[in-house]
């Protein structure tokens, strides 16, 4: 927790200062206000005293109260802005880290809990330095205080108190000893619980087809009963504390008077009695300032456990370095030939005991459509998000415009690329927003980019029928989408960028072949297209290489599952247990490649397959 | 005709109940109808705790009393020392009356620790009881329930709601009820003692009250402000986080950020104006206190010297007042408190009183020995009114054949399986099993008899074994390693640190085929008299569909199956094919016939092998 503090800054300590400056002064005022009191005492007890005399003491007591307010008031102000200051830069910091973060770096946390890191934690944190602020600040105030006040007089008084305030101590010590652990294990609990129920209701269609739902519900059943045993045990035991306050505070004020009236007796007729009179009745509002101090320690203290483990928590993501760094390089050689060389590839997944890819090298021409199949598992989108960066490679180079990926300015970098995972990501918004998404270096994009782009992504015929068209509203994760919307949704942003490498990784799963096969017919006349333009453009003078760049046409990664997707493509490349096990055309792989081979019979009849080379012949 | 109107009046009832439902479902609590309903529910759920309650509330009482009568005997003590200021002090007289001070105390302090940990433990028992039924609640709940409402927002319901309302209930029932008894008990005896005295300090005080309410009133909005701005702040992380391979390679990290920096400068806003001003109310509260308790120095010194009161009535009054503001405070403080409850109870009982599935104990016809001819008759339906999906569906399936369902997306043919299994309930027609309608079923008696695999794979956090025997009995080892050799997963789990015991979470990367893979091995051991399969093997590699086609194939022998896929090689030796489009069936037969016809599926086909 305390780690957290280094995170204020200048301004936000000044005002921390400030509390604690407004804190002396409101416990100053508290612990002078009995002694007002005294004077009224001595002023009753003193026959003769007229009314008037009482009054001004009572006037004084209203202004150190309102004084008091004041300072609680402006102590609560500055308390408040601290606290939700830290909050609101923590948030801000967490979310830097994990924009900074690889696929890796969030795995390892998961984005659940990241999420939870970035709010819940963090809401534990801020209500801790708030209650910090305002209560737990005053206690050694309050003690210091207490102490200066009360030594002035009878120490058998004081011992009282010490007594007293031992036993709260003790009490304390021992609870926080039972329950500490308890708090700990409390936010597992949680998390299994959301856990079990997350699991019921996202397979609910599996649960109910298999009757199962006395299985899942007996599993979060489980977990109800280990939360609710924990909960008890806490409780029960933070309950047991306040009798022991009570006790020590009310027993505290009656061994004032009896004390005070050993005290009594013992000057009787000295004429002291009355000063030890109105000291008993002062030393006890003394008290009851200094017990504030214990009412606050137990209001903040419960809170301190959750709190460090949720500080704990968002410690260990700022602690967290990204696993990959950014380069320096803003621009590779837009003239060079080969746009993608990779060289001796090799990489195993951090903790992994295998290489998911070894020793992959392959080359990839301005322009040119690559195409990479095999068996799940083959190492086809872990080949991909190589090529983006999400991961460092272990050995080997891959040299994206005779720049290796490693020495990119990331930004700069994606800023050439556009690509689709295979899972649809859609985010909260509009079409519009969604297609138009992020930023490409060129400045944004027109309505008319987003039209040609939904075209290519054979889009435009399901958004046009939507009430409101490019406007219309998408729910987060395109939910309220079918499935090969989406996708084609997701093509549609990639294609946006207009980017000079265009990857799609297993992106066409859910459209249908006819669907599909009209997408790449659009999206090679839509490379031609563009390359006309910046022809165009080129005359109108944009740098030269960009233009020459675009000219050549758009290059084209894909990874497929359906031969039917690549057979064009200008190189396949066959991926089998993490190797290359073939890179040619299609009807050289045929011939010489057995693993492409079997994948085209699974799918292709003999006949077909020697109807479609026959088809080849002809032309 | 008539037929047809009273579909069509089924029709509107039904999307009647759908749209109240989307209208009442997240409301927000604001009217006081739903208030006091919301707490006449809250109160019947503490019914089975009644005796519990009704000890805990009389202890409260009790200890309270004991708290109310303490400064008199206060008074008495200190009256009893002042004696020693003029004459000779009764040191015994002191003690007696301090043994009864804190034999007072020490009861009530008891009387409080029982009533608390009665409170807690009542608690506890509601929220776990409150739990338990949502958990039975989602069981009974159609599945087109879960079409309108995220799962985050109910998983939501289960844990932070019902905690809010463990903890409010916890801390402010308790409170309130021994704030009321003490408020009640310290003003009954301040005018018992002196009400001169007594009007004074209840002036005073109602003073900070009354403040303290107007600051509340205004702290709403801010509250308010605060919790939208948590929700965008979540919704947005939620999205950048999830997304965050899109967000970093399109480059909308710096955009993305602004608009967080934004929202996250709102909420700062909202968060420390809420807490500044809902700090207001204790050191309001105190002052008034603090005036009260000039009031009585000052109004109680002037008695005292024309020898109306003792001295010691001051000091009993100073206690009085102490136990007065006390009261108050609490009872000002329980109200944002109480406000969380009612809120949050609201959203629990909301789901809780979600329409359920009908009741189908009555259904008592079983299917046994099943054959597995399955009909469709003039099928129709639509999750929403203004679209209907699948227009008029019939089809007659005989027992063990292999039916692919094929079409383009959005034809409806995950549709017909939502159907067959009875997960949503068709507008018009009807489905039968060996001639028996699946309506007059019970909906286990209809999941028993198939088989499913999905395209999204669902596998839980567990062993591999205990995902694959799942809730089926009797299951040995053997028969789950012969499954995994079936499906050709055998070799993979062998090299696995704990074999089929391997723990399945995020530290097992399994490819989206391996878990397809475990799924169809699920459906294996389950061996239900006929087969689902929606685009089980979408993500399975075809080589690798080759081959466990084989396990496949002797999965579906003599089973009426379903298979639903895109890859047409999935589907190429079904015995019937039926082509949906755009709801209906618009041509069925053979691969061979319907290629021979040269029809809407022939051109599917031919699609993949037209070249560009």
């Amino acid at each position: 927790m305390l780690k957290l503090l280094k995170y204020l800054k200048p301004v936000e300590w000044a005002q921390a200062a400030a509390v604690f400056v407004l804190a002396l002064a409101q416990i100053w005022l508290d612990y002078t206000l009995p002694d007002f009191m005294a004077r009224i005492t001595r002023l009753v007890q003193t026959p003769g005293t007229p009314v008037s005399e009482i009054w001004r003491p009572g006037v004084y007591m209203i202004l150190f109260a309102l004084g008091s307010l004041a300072c609680v008031i402006a102590i609560s102000f500055f308390a408040s802005r601290v606290s939700a200051a830290l909050a609101a830069r923590l948030r801000g910091m967490v979310y830097d880290k994990v924009a900074a973060f690889t696929q890796e770096d969030i795995g390892r946390f998961t984005s659940s809990s990241l999420i939870t890191r970035s709010t819940n934690d963090i809401t534990q944190v801020q209500t801790l330095t708030m209650a910090g602020l305002q209560m737990l600040l005053k206690v050694p105030i309050l003690v210091v205080g207490g102490i200066i006040k009360i030594s002035g007089m009878n120490y058998r008084w004081t011992l009282a108190t010490a007594a007293s305030i031992m036993l709260i101590a003790i009490v304390v010590t021992i609870v926080m000893r039972v329950v500490l652990p308890e708090f700990r294990k409390m936010q597992p609990l949680v998390d299994r619980q959301n856990l079990t129920i997350r699991e019921s209701l996202t397979g609910r269609s599996i649960v109910r087809a298999y009757n199962a739902e006395g299985y899942q519900t007996a599993k979060s059943e489980s977990a109800n009963e280990a939360f609710t045993s924990t909960d008890l045990k806490t409780n029960r035991t933070m309950v047991a504390m306040s009798p022991f306050n009570s006790i020590a505070t009310n027993g505290l004020n009656i061994a004032v008077y009896i004390i005070g009236a050993y005290l009594i007796k013992a000057a009787a007729g000295t004429g002291n009695a009355l000063t030890v009179f109105s000291d008993i009745v002062v030393f006890s509002s003394y008290v009851g300032v200094l017990m504030s101090a214990v009412k606050f320690t137990t209001k903040v203290l419960p809170r301190i456990p959750r709190a460090s483990v949720s500080a704990g928590r968002i410690n260990e993501v700022l602690a967290t370095e990204p696993s990959v760094k950014d380069g320096t390089v803003e621009e590779g050689d837009a003239g060079a030939d080969a746009v993608i060389a990779v060289n001796n590839l090799s990489f195993r997944y951090p903790g992994a005991a295998d290489d998911v890819l070894k020793d992959i090298s392959f080359t990839v021409r301005r322009g040119e459509t690559v195409a990479f199949i095999g068996s799940t598992g083959s190492g086809k989108s872990t080949l991909m998000s190589l090529l983006m960066r999400f991961y460092d490679i272990s050995e080997g180079e891959i040299l994206i415009q005779g720049v290796n990926v490693k020495q990119y300015v990331k930004r700069k970098m994606y800023n050439r690329i556009g690509y689709t995972p295979q899972r649809s990501v859609l985010f909260r918004g509009t079409v519009r927003s969604n297609v138009a998404y992020g930023d490409n270096g060129k400045g944004g994009y027109s309505d008319e980019d987003v039209g040609r782009a939904l075209r290519t992504a054979q889009a435009e015929g399901f958004v046009e029928s939507l009430e409101d068209g490019y406007a219309a509203a998408i729910a987060q994760g395109g939910s309220n989408f079918s499935g090969g919307q989406r996708q084609r949704l997701c093509i549609a942003r990639a294609v946006c960028r207009q980017p000079e490498i265009l990857i799609f990784d297993d992106s066409f799963s859910a459209l249908d072949y006819k669907t599909e096969r009209d997408l790449r017919g659009a999206m090679n006349s839509a490379a031609q297209g563009a390359a006309q333009g910046a022809a165009q453009g080129a005359a109108q003078g944009i740098t030269q290489g960009a233009a020459q760049g675009a000219a050549q046409g758009v290059t084209k990664l894909i990874v497929a599952q359906r031969i039917s997707s690549i057979m064009d493509a200008d190189k396949i490349i066959v991926l089998d247990d993490g190797r290359i096990a073939g890179q040619g055309v299609h009807s050289e792989l045929l011939k010489e490649c057995g693993v492409y081979r079997e994948i085209a019979q699974s799918q292709l009849s003999e006949e077909e397959l020697g109807g479609r080379r026959h088809g080849e012949d002809e032309q | 005709m008539s037929n047809n109107q009273s579909n069509n009046e089924n029709e509107a009832k039904r999307l009647e109940g759908v749209a109240m439902g989307i209208s009442h479902f997240g409301a927000l609590p604001e009217d006081v109808g739903n208030y006091s309903s919301t707490w006449r529910k809250l109160i019947a759920y503490c019914k089975n705790h009644l005796a519990g309650i009704i000890i805990a509330v009389v202890f409260t009482i009790a200890g309270n009393v004991l708290q109310v009568i303490s400064p008199g005997w206060m008074s008495a003590l200190v009256d009893e020392v002042k004696i020693g200021l003029t004459g000779s002090l009764n040191i015994s007289a002191v003690w007696r009356i301090a043994v009864i001070l804190i034999l007072l105390f020490a009861c009530s302090a008891l009387l409080g620790f029982l009533q608390n940990f009665i409170m807690a433990t009542i608690t506890a028992r509601i929220s776990r009881s409150m739990r338990s039924a949502i958990l039975h609640k989602i069981n009974r709940l159609p599945l087109k329930f879960f079409d309108r409402v995220s799962i985050g927002d109910i998983i939501s319901r289960v844990t932070n709601d019902v905690d809010t309302i463990g903890q409010t209930l916890n801390q402010n029932i308790g409170m309130l009820i021994s704030s009321i008894t003490l408020f009640v008990g310290a003003i009954l005896m301040m005018f018992l003692t002196n009400w001169i005295l007594s009007l004074v300090a209840i002036a005073m005080s109602m003073f900070g009250f009354l403040s303290s309410k107007a600051v509340m009133s205004r702290s709403k909005k801010y509250f308010r402000a605060q919790q939208s701005g948590i929700g965008a702040v979540n919704g947005h992380i939620e999205e950048v986080y999830s997304g965050h391979d899109i967000v970093a390679s399109y480059n909308n990290i710096e955009a993305a950020k602004s608009e967080f920096d934004d929202m996250n400068g709102k909420l700062y806003n909202a968060a420390w104006k809420a807490s500044f001003v809902s700090g207001f109310i204790t050191p309001l509260m105190n002052f008034s206190g603090s005036l009260a308790y000039v009031a009585i120095c000052v109004g109680g010194a002037i008695l005292a010297m024309r020898e109306t009161i003792s001295f010691g009535v001051i000091v009993a009054f100073i206690l009085y007042v102490n136990q007065f503001t006390q009261a108050l405070t609490h009872i000002a403080e329980t109200v944002p408190g109480l406000q969380s409850t009612t809120a949050a109870s609201e959203r629990v009982f909301e789901l809780l009183g979600e329409e359920e599935l009908p009741d189908e104990s009555a259904k008592t016809q079983a299917l046994t020995g099943v054959k597995g001819d399955i009909s469709f008759r003039n099928v129709r339906f639509g999750y929403s009114k203004d679209k209907t999906v699948i227009h008029d569906f019939s089809a007659d399936i005989k027992a063990g054949q292999k039916v692919a369902i094929v079409g383009p997306t959005g034809a409806g043919k995950t549709t017909i399986v939502n159907l067959i299994m009875r997960f949503y309930e068709p507008d018009g027609g009807d489905i039968t099993i060996d001639g028996v309608p699946i309506s007059s079923i019970a909906r286990s008696g209809v999941h028993s008899q198939f088989g499913m695999v999905l395209q999204d794979t669902w596998l839980f956090e567990g062993t591999i074994k205990e995902n694959i025997i799942y809730n089926k009995r009797g299951v040995t080892d053997e028969d789950v390693d012969r499954v995994f050799k079936a499906v050709g997963l055998d070799h993979y789990i062998s090299t696995l640190p704990l074999g089929r015991d391997t723990m399945l979470d995020s530290r097992l990367s399994l490819s989206e085929g391996q878990k397809q893979l475990l799924t169809i091995a699920r459906a294996m051991i389950q061996n239900a008299p006929m087969l689902i399969l929606d685009e089980a093997t979408s993500s399975v590699d075809t080589r690798t569909e080759a081959l466990i086609q084989g396990a496949m194939d002797k999965l579906m022998a003599g089973r009426t199956s379903f298979v639903i896929a895109h890859r047409l090689s999935t589907i190429r030796n079904a015995d019937v094919i039926l082509v949906l489009n755009e709801g209906d069936v618009i041509e069925s037969g053979t691969h061979e016939g319907l290629l021979a016809s040269k029809g809407f599926y022939a051109e599917l086909y031919n699609s993949q092998f037209s070249n560009l």
